[in-house]
């Protein structure tokens, strides 16, 4: 390929750096035309838009332009064309949220969103929890599985000190390290193993079960059903937060687990206890990042619908 | 005199790191004080060892021993900062391989400073330095100044990598991004960084040719401008004089801006300014052609300085910098895109009337392409820099493609492209020992990066929507887990772009190493002799 250069040969400025020489080539015009351009547009811009400081402010620009302005604008429109149905959402009987079709359709769509915001960290985007976090697309609650349940639940957390009418409050599954000796351990990890239908020694869980129903019972019932499934039993099953006996103890017999089912974890369990922690929700625990009324009832509906509500 | 004034100097410093050792509080400054003591102690036995031994006539001619030991320095932290980054690359593709075992020195977290600086500063450091002194003193024709300073340079900078490095893996860290060493090691390197200036100072203005010639402007400027960020990026006050902890002068956006004043101009300066003296030396060498044009140089070199040192705020878009500041830092971002193109329009053009070397010369191959890949980085970054592609662009991996495309493309094809320059002129071999190794180098790199900077820009662009997206009613639509979890078959790409990557540096290596060492390369006098 024959270049500019050997057409119309440009001389060198003469200098040479260890043989480097260079050409005295004039500036590319397009290139000189594109800087200036930009300048030009930079210095438009400046005056457009917020730039120049100045000892007490910046220049604001002919536009108007804000950034923060146009953040809350946006927001203003999106709240101001809410604004019936979350004041609807606000004070709604959550019992019969789902007889108003437009609104539980809304409500499950915000709650969408206030989940993956603020609970999915925990309980996974798919809601499907994790070891600790429990899942909340199955039947098996622990706190209670009606919408009601699950809105209290998300207002006041569990075993937190934020809220005084937080779930669980005081009550844990305590370290059995000193009650249990080391057989005796084994002998009720297998009872329970036992009674939630996996493989087990029998005649090891035949010792334990006098010791569950001695130490464990009196939480999770003699069946080993959980704290909900008792109260459920004893009192106003349409009540909300029976008191008294809900404790969060998990329903043992079922294949569901919080922390495993197999013999090295609920031997971590019995040993160590458990004490699951989630917090108080509503704005009026945690001022300025919390939830609304709206929104914890938008959550609840969500939850609800995922698959196990009740 | 002047060796026991050393022998002192030395053994007062290996006893106050001795007494550091002891008092220390925590364990990243513990271990700094027994590195600090040992090298310490060694040079002091060696020292004295030597006192007294009848000195060497003073040599003449060009120092090149100091740059034969940065192409190694450099070739091995570059192999060990593509390593770790593919590594990393895979822990996030794959999150077991933060294995249990490695919690708390070899998590993501702990690894990802120790890429960064060892592919900046390592790495790109070592090539910056070396490269430096080798073309101050052929276009100055003059040899270094400052006699043992510039070793002085080389193994001071490099314990200062070794510092850092060996702090982060320890978590110490004062958290600002590619400044997170720690106030005692950020000290040393301005010790050293001053030292740098002398020498190369020094030397220029001891030139025997009557003009500075333009690598060296952009050499000065880099590390003039890297002294003064360095300085005020930095600015700490130590918790304890006996740990590694400290507390930050500025505070808030404060703060954050200077970090970004500072971030932004690394790049521009140790990244672009720094890189670009080497082009300007490496590019018509190889292609055995004068630079293209004298007056876009000066114009671009300017411009470039001037505009660069004020896009910082780029950064912090959309955060509680004021909107004045943010509208600067873009509008001046974006009068830089020609500054920027300048030096690839010089580097391009010099090649006119050598085009077929592209053809049969794999070395000049590596500098069209890293010259390509910094035109392409140049315009991504001024576009990525305007307020409203910002808003779907930052904090997403578009952010991390474009770092790489310009770190692998660029900084790691021109140094490349150095090293093959240099290697047999070092060792006085008549040429490389193997081309063919060169062009293999050259693919794979290249595959690698692509591969890389493809699948960042559609992660990128992805993770941005989805997280921007809304239903009609205003309300989220994705979870954050949910755009992580988009990313995967992205993040294994990516990965296999760094083995890619890190392939063609191992070649490359074992090509140097071969050109350096091996008895099957001619010696550049034999066959000058047989000629």
């Amino acid at each position: 390929m024959s270049t500019r250069n050997d057409k119309k040969e440009v001389e060198t400025t003469g200098h040479s750096w260890d043989g480097i020489e260079e050409y005295n080539n004039p500036l590319p015009r397009w290139w000189v035309w594109v800087f200036y351009a930009c300048i030009a547009w930079g210095v438009w811009y400046t005056v457009a838009y917020p730039a120049w400081p100045g000892l007490k402010e910046a220049t604001a620009g002919y536009l108007g332009f804000s950034t923060r302005a146009r953040v809350a604008n946006e927001m203003a429109a999106v709240d101001a064309a809410n604004a019936d149905m979350v004041a609807a959402l606000e004070t709604v009987d959550l019992a019969a949220l789902k007889d108003d079709e437009n609104l539980h359709g809304f409500a499950v769509n915000m709650g969408s969103a206030v989940f993956k915001a603020n609970c999915s960290q925990c309980h996974g985007s798919g809601a499907a929890g994790a070891k600790g976090y429990p899942a909340l697309i199955d039947d098996d609650w622990i706190w209670g599985g009606r919408i009601d349940e699950i809105a209290f639940t998300v207002t006041n957390g569990i075993r937190n000190e934020q809220s005084f009418s937080a779930r669980g409050y005081g009550g844990v599954m305590p370290s059995f390290a000193d009650v249990f000796s080391g057989e005796e351990t084994s002998a009720v990890v297998a009872y329970v193993r036992g009674i939630s239908g996996q493989e087990h020694d029998a005649a090891l869980a035949a010792e334990g079960e006098t010791l569950f129903l001695d130490n464990c019972a009196s939480c999770h019932g003699d069946a080993g059903m959980g704290s909900l499934a008792a109260t459920r039993e004893y009192e106003d099953p349409t009540a909300l937060y029976p008191d008294g006996e809900m404790t969060g103890a998990l329903n043992l017999t079922d294949a569901i687990w919080l922390y495993g089912g197999d013999e090295a974890t609920i031997t971590e369990t019995l040993v160590k206890g458990r004490a699951g922690v989630m917090p108080a929700w509503s704005e009026e625990f945690r001022p300025g990042s919390g939830l609304s009324a709206a929104e914890i009832n938008a959550v609840a509906a969500y939850v609800h619908q995922l698959g196990g509500g009740q | 005199m002047w060796d026991w004034i050393k022998i002192v100097v030395l053994g007062v410093v290996a006893l106050a790191a001795a007494v550091a050792a002891n008092f220390a509080r925590d364990l990243a400054y513990q271990v700094h004080a027994l590195i600090v003591m040992a090298v310490a102690a060694g040079l002091f036995i060696w020292s004295v060892r030597r006192a007294g031994e009848p000195k060497s006539a003073p040599e003449t001619g060009y120092m090149d021993g100091v740059v034969r030991y940065g192409v190694i320095a450099t070739t091995f932290w570059g192999l060990a900062g593509f390593l770790v980054g593919t590594f990393i690359a895979f822990q996030l593709a794959f999150p077991a391989l933060n294995f249990e075992f490695l919690q708390g020195f070899g998590n993501f977290g702990r690894l990802r400073p120790l890429h960064t600086s060892a592919v900046i500063f390592a790495f790109g450091g070592n090539a910056l330095i070396a490269t430096s002194f080798y073309i101050v003193q052929r276009t100055s024709a003059a040899r270094l100044w400052g006699g043992n300073l510039a070793w002085f340079v080389f193994w001071g900078y490099n314990l200062f990598i070794v510092l850092a490095a060996t702090g982060y893996l320890m978590g110490a860290t004062q958290s600002k991004e590619y400044a997170e060493p720690e106030w005692y090691v950020d000290l040393w390197l301005t010790i050293v960084w001053v030292a740098y200036l002398l020498v190369f100072l020094g030397t220029i203005i001891k030139r025997k040719e009557p003009h500075i010639y333009v690598a060296n402007w952009f050499f000065l400027s880099f590390i003039v401008t890297i002294a003064m960020l360095h300085i005020v990026n930095n600015l700490v006050v130590p918790v304890s004089i006996f740990g590694s902890r400290s507390v930050q002068v500025m505070s808030g956006v404060q703060d954050a801006m200077t970090q970004w004043w500072y971030g932004h101009n690394a790049v521009g300066f140790f990244l672009t300014a720094g890189f670009l003296g080497m082009m300007y030396y490496f590019v018509p060498k190889q292609a055995e052609r004068p630079v293209y044009s004298y007056k876009l140089s000066i114009i671009h070199f300017w411009a470039l300085i001037f505009l660069y040192i004020w896009a910082g705020p780029h950064h912090l878009h959309y955060t509680a910098l004021p909107d004045w500041a943010s509208t600067l830092g873009m509008v001046f971002s974006i009068v830089l895109w020609m500054p920027s193109w300048g030096g690839m329009i010089n580097g391009l053009m010099t090649l006119s009337g050598a085009w077929d070397k592209l053809r049969t010369d794999p070395i000049i191959r590596m500098m069209v392409i890293s010259i390509g890949f910094y035109g392409m980085s140049t315009f991504e970054g001024p576009m990525m820099s305007i307020r409203a592609v910002n808003a779907l662009s930052h904090y997403t991996d578009w952010t991390i493609g474009h770092v790489h495309s310009g770190a692998l493309g660029w900084n790691g094809m021109i140094t490349f492209g150095a090293l093959y320059f240099l290697t047999p002129r070092l060792w006085g071999r008549a040429s490389l020992y193997s081309l063919r190794m060169v062009s293999w180098h050259f693919w794979l790199a290249t595959i690698g990066i692509v591969l890389y900077a493809a699948s960042m820009w559609v992660t990128g662009i992805m993770e941005g929507l989805m997280w921007r997206e809304v239903d009609a009613n205003g309300f989220l639509v994705n979870s954050f887990a949910d755009t992580v979890a988009a990313k995967f078959p992205m993040y294994v790409l990516r990965g296999t772009g760094g083995i890619l990557y890190l392939t063609g540096a191992l070649i490359m290596a074992y090509n140097l190493w071969m050109t350096a060492f091996s008895k099957r390369v001619p010696a550049a006098a034999a066959v000058a002799a047989a000629e």
